[in-house]
């Protein structure tokens, strides 16, 4: 199809950044607006690629290609599909609803918006990548902006989290790095991603390195890199340390769409390029999935600070997808080609990975409000506030709800077939990580009761409620929580025919895979 | 090529000659306060050697007889020295270090100093090799304790000067004992008497290339032969210690390359297999471990600097380790990539000391804390370190993410066996990130939004933005330069 929409998508941030170089640097409503109207812009592309995508393929669509270095055959390689459509959708959603929630920046607002957008050039470019290379440029260009953000406009302890968050995360890009070197010169010397998925099974079969299956050389270095960003147990000590710091706009961006890139790396490469491996290493991802969930439950049951709370809500959140994503091999013929649960798993890990992009946004963004009117985040520091802020109570009661998998929420639901996926093939883990919903429970419940009921707290006794800005973040994700807790076919009709893609893909090259209890 | 003939080929070193003569009397001219006008005509005499280097002939020659190399290997060298002192010229009229002294003699000193580094690019002979780098060496002692007035300065000179006379000494007595061996001074006679050598002579030749080693590693600072670096670059005038680390640097690496190139692998073929001799010695593994321990050693020590320029002095150890680590192998591509690196080097590295010039002759101070806040109050200047440190660390888009990942693509392609030697090499570039963030961190997320904002000196500022552009372009798309290097190796990697 001749369009380039999906090159407008990436590199419109950078317009708007370069608009915003030119703006005087005291002129910071003009600066707000070009950057509302840029993320805006991108926004209404998405819906454009969304209603244009055609849901009864499983391939990619809307390609772009052009020769970017070709004595290193490196390609401009822009495309998408079911996979990435959800995350495309997603990452100018929520930077346009967090140029709002930054409204009241006011230091350095000039370096702030440039960054923040070069920051959705970087994101949404990894996601449309189909190409190597450009994916770990895309990749890697994020962490500038990253830095700066939480760095420079982050909370007391923000140089601290911003320099920890950038080296945990180049750890694993430059492991990464490796293996996309090792996968170039092994599977015939290209960088394209979809033509790796197709060389690179037979290309690695039976290559030994130092003794090692190269294929199980090439999955770790790769899964350690995503691991990180997702973050799975136990690389993911950055993760509430920088939630923490960051400013609101910035953990809304970290926890709804920075998690993502890691399962989404897992899917796209790990599974696309090493399906073999899949079958060795599935029982790891489950059994780290059940750790995430109920160590991420565990440590948000311990903390008083709100926002730390919700940091390790997501990292709970990111279990269930993993859980998800293990359900894969229940299509195996070993698991009675369970084709049915396969589907309901992987699709339920996708459905999770928008499903929490939109919860855990809805969250920080509450999170922010309260903390910029009460300058604290101490959950028994509150009471009563019900009474003063009625509007804001409700709102928190839909997105504590999402959060905790209450059924008719999108939250629920993905969950639900995460754990219906994985139950044919991870039994006992699965029953172990239903506590988790039950941890979640207790710990959303009992910040709402401490914050919002009981006695109201003088010292509050004249906090405004949520105002109209705050509101128009909130509310579009509200909505689309609610309508796909009730109504989630359109989702996943979208997906299911590249679910489907991928289900086949790892079913063609099973290997032996020994079953976990 | 005999005498005469080779010297319509020597335009370039003729032209450097007569620019450092030049410069001289013109320098007996100037009052004192006008002494950098000096550096003007130097400054004219070396764009006139380039366009000599640009208009030569471009097929491969040797020049009296058989002393010098004529190829596009050497023209690639001479032109990225000529390109470093290019800037160093610009900026040093600015530095306010300099601004006590008479600096006449400081262009004339870097005049010679690219006369001797175009041929120690070029050298083919071992006389030729010795010559060249003592030309340098001398002159670079100078230059480093060129702050008279200033002990540091002082120590630094000489302190460059017993480890300079001390591995030189080494290394003529690893090139006399290659002379010892094969009784001539040619590198390719050499190389074919060295094949026809029985064994007995094994111990002799293991000797020779390891003390020739040393003085190269000294030129390029290469762990155990480093530790004149940090003091000589701490020392030395800032324009200097940033000269210093790229422009002998790549010259160094240039006769490196080149001598091991030729006299110690069996021609044609290149790979790790072809070295010469059967000397029991695993050549690829000792200099890999050189390699590892070189940018571990640099990026451990640069950690714990609390002086931006100690701390890119030994930065520049680790980044010599990175190049070092694509040798092992000497294959094509290794050597590609060690030459598209020293490209990208040179645009980074000596942006990143200009900025510590700028800061210098603002605050009089070069250490972390002279950064501080800097970024509210220069945007610019902070603006372009960004893009240095960034590039220096080697993460996309900037020219070093491109340079590191040829040197790794290099590694990597060699094969499994030398993977553990790339991993080392990416977490090393982890390490380094940590202390280049320091300066991001000193200058940005400390201090407070300023309201008058200044620049440094208008030719400082354009300076900087010249080194900036390509740091940042070659990151995106750096085609020109990758070709660039592949003409000039590709008679390199042919004829030998």
């Amino acid at each position: 199809m001749e369009t380039h929409i999906l090159s407008w998508l990436v590199w419109l941030p950078i317009v708007g950044m370069v608009a915003i170089a030119f703006i005087p640097r005291d002129k910071n409503e003009v600066i707000k607006i070009v950057a509302a109207v840029t993320t805006g812009l991108q926004l209404w592309l998405a819906v454009m690629l969304w209603l244009r995508f055609d849901a009864t393929t499983g391939g990619m669509q809307f390609v772009e290609q052009a020769k970017w270095i070709p004595t290193f055959n490196i390609a401009y390689k822009l495309g998408v599909d079911g996979l990435s459509l959800p995350m495309v959708f997603l990452t100018p959603l929520l930077s346009f609803l967090a140029i709002f929630v930054s409204w009241n920046i006011n230091k350095a607002v000039k370096g702030y918006f440039a960054l923040f957008l070069l920051l959705d050039t970087g994101m949404i470019g990894v996601f449309l990548s189909m190409d190597f290379f450009l994916f770990y440029v895309f990749w890697e260009v994020m962490l500038l902006p990253m830095y700066f953000l939480i760095g420079m406009w982050g909370g007391p302890q923000r140089e601290y989290a911003a320099i920890k968050f950038f080296l945990f995360t180049l750890v694993g890009s430059v492991l990464m790095l490796i293996a996309i070197l090792a996968l170039y010169f092994t599977c015939g010397q290209t960088f394209d991603i979809q033509l790796l998925v197709q060389t690179a099974p037979e290309a690695l079969n039976g290559v030994l390195w130092w003794g090692i299956s190269a294929i199980k050389v090439i999955w770790v270095l790769l899964f350690i890199g995503f691991a990180i960003k997702v973050p799975i147990f136990p690389l993911h000590t950055w993760l509430p340390l920088a939630h923490v710091e960051a400013p609101t706009a910035i953990s809304v961006i970290l926890a709804g769409i920075l998690l993502k890139m890691g399962l989404y790396g897992l899917l796209r490469i790990n599974y696309g390029m090493l399906p073999e491996a899949v079958w060795w290493f599935v029982g790891a991802i489950a059994v780290l999935g059940l750790i995430n969930v109920i160590w991420g439950a565990l440590c948000a049951l311990a903390q008083r600070d709100l926002k730390k709370m919700v940091a390790y809500s997501s990292i709970n959140h990111m279990g269930y997808a993993l859980l998800g994503m293990a359900a894969v091999v229940a299509a195996g013929s070993i698991h009675g080609t369970n084709m049915g649960a396969a589907q309901a798993g992987l699709s339920g890990a996708i459905f999770q990975m928008f499903n929490h992009g939109t919860i855990a946004a809805m969250l920080f963004i509450l999170v922010g409000v309260i903390y910029d009117r009460a300058h604290h985040r101490d959950i028994n520091g509150f009471g009563g506030l019900a009474k003063q802020m009625p509007v804001y109570a409700g709102v928190v009661a839909v997105a504590f709800f999402a959060g905790l998998g209450l059924p008719g929420l999108s939250g629920f639901i993905s969950e639900f077939m995460c754990f219906v996926g994985a139950f044919p093939v991870f039994r006992l883990i699965v029953i172990i990580s239903t506590l988790g919903i039950l941890l979640n429970a207790a710990y959303f419940l009992r910040a709402y009761q401490r914050i919002f009921f009981g006695k109201l707290n003088e010292k509050y006794s004249d906090l405004p409620d949520i105002n109209g800005r705050e509101l128009f973040a909130v509310v579009p994700l509200a909505v689309i929580t609610l309508i796909l807790g009730v109504y989630p076919r359109p989702f996943l009709d979208l997906i299911k025919e590249t679910v489907t893609v991928i289900i086949n893909h790892i079913t063609l090259y099973g290997g032996s895979f020994v079953p976990l209890p | 090529m005999d005498n005469y003939q080779s010297l319509a080929n020597f335009w370039p070193e003729l032209i450097m000659v007569g620019t450092a003569i030049a410069a001289i009397l013109m320098d007996l001219h100037y009052r004192r306060a006008q002494s950098y006008k000096v550096g003007y005509w130097v400054l004219a005499g070396l764009l006139l050697a380039q366009v000599a280097i640009f208009v030569q002939p471009r097929e491969p020659l040797t020049l009296f007889l058989d002393s010098i190399a004529f190829d596009p290997f050497s023209r690639f060298f001479k032109t990225v020295i000529v390109l470093a002192t290019f800037f160093i010229l610009m900026v040093s009229p600015y530095s306010k270090e300099l601004k006590h002294y008479r600096t006449g003699e400081y262009y004339v000193l870097i005049a010679v100093m690219v006369f001797g580094m175009f041929l120690m690019v070029s050298a083919l002979d071992l006389i030729m090799v010795y010559l060249s780098i003592e030309v340098v060496s001398i002159t670079s002692f100078v230059l480093a304790g060129y702050l008279r007035k200033e002990r540091r300065s002082n120590e630094s000179a000489l302190k460059y000067v017993i480890y300079g006379a001390f591995s030189s000494g080494l290394m003529l007595f690893g090139l006399s004992i290659l002379f010892g061996l094969t009784g001539t001074t040619k590198l390719f006679e050499i190389r074919s008497a060295l094949g026809q050598l029985d064994g007995s002579a094994n111990y002799a030749l293991i000797l020779s290339a390891i003390l020739i080693l040393a003085g190269f590693g000294y030129k390029i600072s290469i762990v155990p032969f480093h530790f004149w670096t940090p003091d000589v670059y701490e020392g030395a005038p800032t324009t200097i210690t940033a000269y210093l680390s790229v422009a002998p640097k790549a010259a160094g690496f240039a006769i490196l390359i080149r001598f091991f190139h030729t006299v110690f692998t069996n021609g044609g073929a290149l790979s790790a297999a072809n070295w010469i001799g059967d000397t029991g010695l695993p050549w690829p593994q000792l200099l890999a471990v050189l390699s590892v321990v070189t940018m571990t050693l640099g990026n451990v020590v640069a950690l714990q600097q609390t002086s931006v320029k100690r701390m890119l002095a030994y930065s520049s150890i680790a980044h010599a380790g990175y190049m070092l680590m694509a040798l092992p192998l000497l294959s094509g591509e290794g050597l590609y990539a060690v030459m598209l690196y020293l490209v990208m080097y040179l645009f980074m590295n000596l942006g990143a000391f200009i900025v510590v010039i700028a800061v210098k002759n603002k605050t009089g101070e070069e250490s972390f804390e002279a950064f501080r806040g800097l970024g509210w109050e220069m945007p610019l200047l902070g603006m372009v370190m960004t893009i240095f440190m960034f590039s220096l660390t080697g993460l996309p888009p900037t020219a070093g993410f491109i340079g590191k990942f040829y040197l790794f693509a290099a590694v990597i392609k060699a094969g499994p066996q030398f993977y553990w030697l790339a991993i080392i090499g990416v977490l090393n570039s982890v390490v380094s990130l940590y202390y280049y963030l320091r300066v991001m961190k000193m200058m940005f997320l400390v201090g407070e939004h300023k309201n008058i904002l200044t620049t440094p000196t208008t030719m400082v500022t354009v300076v900087l933005i010249c080194l900036a552009i390509p740091a940042l372009v070659f990151g995106i798309f750096w085609s020109p330069v990758a070709d660039w290097v592949n003409q000039s190796l590709m008679f390199f990697t042919q004829g030998m």
